[in-house]
């Protein structure tokens, strides 16, 4: 027998499967389709203080081996995401719960993260600082080292959970950012999260989608996100949560062998919704071809 | 929503870039017309969602278009060949809706999503009127099988190349069809046309480019009087009230 078993910041997961924000709803919308405690955690889709309708569509496009996406957060607000999306993926799913909150300004990010955090059903925090899809919020505190870090400080001085900060590719060196996630605090790295891409309908000589541009993620990136997580895990000490084109129970082992804790699956729940089931059943009989025994042990061996 | 595989048994062009294939396997996920599927084209990152057109025990038929590298690919497969499918998804018409007559507009291959409507609404005893609009006579389809299941058909093509010239509207105008509630699937615009000329009660059938397809991702949202919803799941079908166009 096999021990799928990782620790995040002392929260128990039965595997590192976990479903990234945005490409799993509010974790429900999946429970009619398979029984979600396969699951290690659930990264729940990205909440905001008040309610956003998000990017008009077409939000989505196709690209070789990946998508890019510009929904823009669209969210019932922090209120009801307290309210009513917790508590309804609590009765499907007694995993570790990371609720994914965004913002426009510090005060957001502190009060959304406040409330998330008081949220008995709350296992972990994830702070998006890095969504390419919202104009003014996000991303531009996800592309400054000072600003990271005034985020982080900010929100850890009113969150018991742990808190992880959720970072963008779009920047010169991650590690900078990374480090000054560590410094003010941050419990945890969640990365990457989509690179800033683009697509044109030639025929129409319109891009692709209405926003413009959007966040590329799918299987094409997923080296790429392979290599910040490794920089990261070997220029930090706190743990990470690698995301990024993860496919199948080997990328999750190669995403560990680069130093993540915990993975997590996104774009590849939107091409099969039943992936990170696929991928947790297939993990154990992985490992034993491979000769672990369990996964703690080749965390970060590279 | 759920995931099968399934063997394509025949796929042949039935009008202008259209294509009708036929796959069987399970079919216990569709229960209403107006529901999709979503197949996982080989190469291609992301399913394609098209409208079952109408299912047995055995099987279901689809009818598409060809409008780009994954559609054009879809075209050329063979039968004997086993696609991973995504069915039962969408939520479907409504025929309980429909009192004594109902008037289906459907535009282009927007005429196929409403086929296992008007067979549900012939089933039930309704008296239904079909007006299928397209813009040259080579791209009609379904005409002869939305006939034989006992519908009135009436046919427009924008350039007069069969029935009535013009517009679905226009048709409907010069026919005065008596209907009780109204069904619609077909470009945006023409279902924008439809919902405001006509009166009284519809459904119309909404389009978007989609990530998931079931509900996961909230690639495909758009405007309702009941706020932001998503067409993959909480449509494709909407009332023609609660659309904001």
């Amino acid at each position: 027998m096999v021990n799928t078993e990782v620790k995040l910041c002392g929260v128990s997961l039965k595997n590192p499967v976990v479903p990234a924000s945005g490409t799993f709803g509010f974790g429900v919308e999946m429970a009619d389709s398979y029984d979600l405690n396969i699951l290690g955690g659930i990264s729940l889709k990205g909440t905001t203080r008040d309610a956003r309708y998000g990017n008009e569509c077409p939000r989505i496009a196709e690209t070789p081996c990946g998508m890019i996406n510009s929904v823009g957060l669209q969210n019932p607000g922090i209120q009801a995401f307290v309210e009513q999306k917790l508590p309804s993926v609590r009765k499907h799913f007694n995993g570790a719960v990371i609720a994914n909150i965004s913002g426009f300004s510090i005060d957001e990010y502190v009060e959304c993260c406040a409330k998330a955090d008081a949220a008995p059903q709350t296992d972990i925090l994830e702070v998006n600082i890095s969504c390419p899809n919202v104009h003014g919020g996000g991303l531009a505190f996800g592309t400054s080292a000072k600003a990271a870090a005034e985020v982080t400080r900010a929100v850890k001085d009113v969150c018991r959970k742990p808190v992880f900060i959720k970072l963008s590719p779009n920047v010169t060196d991650i590690t900078e950012i990374a480090r000054a996630c560590e410094d003010a605090g941050a419990d945890g790295l969640t990365l990457i999260n989509t690179i800033l891409g683009m697509r044109i309908d030639i025929r129409r000589r319109k891009p692709v989608l209405a926003n413009r541009y959007g966040g590329f993620s799918g299987r094409a990136v997923f080296p790429v996100a392979l290599r910040m997580v490794n920089q990261v895990a070997h220029a930090c000490s706190i743990p990470v949560m690698g995301c990024g084109g993860v496919s199948c129970a080997e990328d999750v082992i190669e995403m560990m062998m680069a130093g993540a804790t915990a993975v997590q699956v996104g774009a590849e729940n939107l091409r099969n919704p039943f992936v990170c089931k696929e991928i947790a059943e297939s993990l154990p009989a992985v490992m034993e071809e491979l000769g672990i025994d369990s996964l703690t042990e080749i965390i970060g061996i590279i | 929503m759920k995931q099968s595989i399934y063997t394509i048994e025949s796929n042949a062009c039935v009008a202008d870039k259209t294509w009708r294939m036929r796959l069987l396997g399970d079919t216990s996920g569709l229960e209403r017309g107006g529901q999709f599927v979503d197949i996982a084209i080989a190469g291609r990152f992301l399913r394609r969602p098209i409208a079952a057109t109408c299912w047995d025990a055995q099987g279901f038929d689809i009818i598409y278009k060809v409008v780009g590298q994954g559609t054009d690919e879809m075209s050329s497969m063979q039968p004997g060949t086993k696609l991973d499918i995504l069915t039962g998804l969408g939520n479907g018409f409504d025929a309980g809706l429909t009192k004594d007559a109902a008037l289906v507009v459907c535009g282009g291959v927007g005429a196929s999503p409403a086929f296992s409507l008007v067979k549900e609404l012939v089933r039930l005893g309704r008296k239904v009127t079909v007006v299928l609009g397209f813009n040259k006579e080579s791209e009609i389809v379904l005409e002869d099988e939305y006939r034989t299941l006992g519908a009135h058909v009436i046919v427009a093509t924008m350039d007069g190349s069969r029935g009535v010239k013009g517009l679905v509207t226009d048709a409907i105008s010069l026919e005065k069809p008596e209907y009780d509630h109204f069904y619609t699937c077909g470009p945006k615009v023409m279902m924008k046309a439809v919902c405001e000329a006509l009166e009284g009660n519809g459904e119309a059938s909404l389009e978007e480019r989609m990530g998931c397809g079931c509900g996961i991702c909230y690639g495909c949202t758009c405007h309702t009087t009941d706020g932001p919803r998503r067409i993959c799941a909480d449509g494709p079908v909407f009332s023609k009230e609660e659309i904001i166009w």
